[in-house]
């Protein structure tokens, strides 16, 4: 794991921004040729979401995978929320502007429909987490910034319901994600931190 | 029994059978010299874009064969659809297995252009090429004391990798009213374009109810049985707050989890416009009075 760890050393930051940013300028060009097939937007918008939500589980990954693992990308966390938040906006605006696009509707959607609302609730949770983003931020908030940042856990647990939620019928792949969210953040529950004292130090 | 509808979308609404391959080619070749305003009447160009071959046959609702719109397309070829027999029973004076040849000998095709509109907001316009409903019914002999058709897809595990895991309770089932089964606008599809049925839009016979969201017309039909109680249906059984029985399509109740005022229609491209939607699909002079007295809105 350590030649691993070496390699990923060796990663600049901006190298995993440049790759992450990558399937949005892929997606549009496909959508716009045809290459998501006859309804784009849906298609889009479904993409967009599900490529969030797996960034946003990536970035749940990394505690765990390097305590029991022993893999380091904390040097890519901040690289992966940034992007994962950047890929959950490109989400909403594809709903607002192509899908919804009366204005008078956004509203009613948002606080008549149950999995709109909790998906609208996860991103406003994620809005302060992206403005903090910065060495700025961590230096001025100190110890509060890390409090503040443990907000992407409801977040990201209403992105996965907010998948469950939309499905139509019983369909395996939303109930995935949310299980996997629903272990990442288990993980994180004291009773493991029993087993590994050490944990504490490290885990945010 | 044929012949009881005329269309009101008519074939100038559809693309030249010689040209729907390749439409955009073409329509982008003779906008440049004026010449689409004079290949469709005046009248018909406020009318539906149609669709083409290939947004009919690519974007499918078909769960037994997975959930995403692409899958049927992809993995629909599995099913042998030949040969196919739809068993015909309950309240009828003739029931059995009816070969789907020897039902198409006895049945008019005609092409029926309707409006398709699906429970997601999503819509198309087909031209179908079927028989109706009715007539298929009437083969049978419906008895004094039927109301109900109750209708059943395929189940078969092997041909069909989406029912391995229970998105919804398979066997897919479906029912109309025996009225509503009976209209002339019901009709049992065998052909789109004057093509045989591709698998992913329900081969070899599918209903198709123009009126109802698009997951009452079940595809791929092997049971045909007339009951004197309303059936159970399979997205009523999944989500009955969701489903109702009737689910014909109405702008003025929606579904609980999205608005079923407007739709987008399949093939606009990325910054396609949504367009309202038209109670019972555009289709209420011929089908109110079926609901004549009713609550549509407790009976969605």
């Amino acid at each position: 794991m350590s030649a691993v760890n070496q390699a990923l050393r060796r990663i600049p930051v901006w190298a995993v921004y440049l790759l992450g940013a990558i399937p949005a300028p892929w997606l549009l060009y496909r959508a716009l040729t045809g290459g998501l097939g006859v309804e784009p937007i849906s298609a889009l918008e479904h993409k967009l979401g599900e490529l969030a939500l797996q960034l946003l589980i990536l970035g749940l990954a990394v505690t765990p995978l390097r305590q029991y693992l022993g893999l380091n990308l904390l040097k890519f966390r901040r690289a992966i929320g940034v992007l994962a938040f950047s890929y959950v906006t490109l989400h909403l605006l594809v709903w607002l502007f192509l899908d919804v696009q009366v204005l008078g509707q956004i509203w009613a959607d948002i606080v008549k429909r149950p999995y709109i609302t909790v998906g609208m609730a996860g991103f406003l949770l994620l809005v302060p987490l992206a403005v903090t983003s910065n060495n700025c931020s961590v230096r001025r908030l100190g110890p509060r910034w890390r409090k503040l940042h443990v907000l992407v856990y409801p977040a990201v647990l209403l992105g996965g319901l907010h998948y469950v939620m939309l499905a139509k019928g019983f369909q395996p792949e939303p109930l995935i994600y949310l299980s996997v969210i629903s272990g990442l953040l288990l993980l994180r529950l004291p009773l493991s931190s029993l087993m590994t004292r050490s944990r504490r130090i490290d885990s945010a | 029994m044929a012949h009881r509808w005329t269309n009101t979308l008519t074939h100038a609404d559809v693309t030249p059978r010689s040209a729907f391959l390749n439409r955009r080619q073409i329509m982008a070749g003779l906008a440049g010299v004026g010449l689409t305003a004079m290949a469709r009447p005046a009248a018909a160009q406020e009318a539906l874009e149609p669709n083409t071959w290939e947004e009919i046959t690519s974007y499918n609702n078909f769960y037994e064969f997975g959930t995403r719109k692409d899958d049927p397309a992809k993995y629909a070829h599995t099913l042998v659809t030949e040969p196919w027999s739809v068993q015909i029973d309950g309240l009828v004076d003739r029931p059995g297995d009816y070969d789907f040849q020897d039902i198409m000998s006895e049945m008019t095709v005609e092409e029926r252009i309707y409006r398709f509109r699906c429970v997601e907001a999503w819509s198309m316009v087909i031209p179908w090429n079927g028989f109706e409903l009715a007539d298929l019914l009437n083969m049978a002999g419906v008895q004094e004391g039927a109301k109900y058709v109750a209708f059943e897809t395929a189940y078969r595990p092997d041909e069909m990798p989406g029912t391995r895991f229970p998105v919804l309770e398979w066997p897919y089932r479906e029912g109309l009213r025996l009225d509503e089964a009976m209209h002339p606008l019901t009709i049992m599809a065998t052909g789109i374009y004057d093509r045989p049925i591709p698998n992913q839009n329900g081969a070899p016979l599918r209903l198709v109810v123009p009126w109802k969201y698009g997951f009452k017309s079940i595809k791929s039909i092997v049971k045909i049985t007339l009951t004197e109680d309303e059936p159970p249906t399979s997205w009523n059984m999944s989500a009955p707050h969701e489903y109702g029985f009737y689910s014909n399509v109405n702008p003025n109740v929606n579904h609980p989890r999205w608005s079923q005022a407007s739709e987008r229609q399949v093939g606009g491209g990325l910054f396609a416009k949504r367009i309202p939607t038209l109670m019972f699909n555009g289709y209420e002079a011929e089908v109110a009075g079926l609901y004549e007295g009713m609550d549509l809105r407790e009976n969605y």
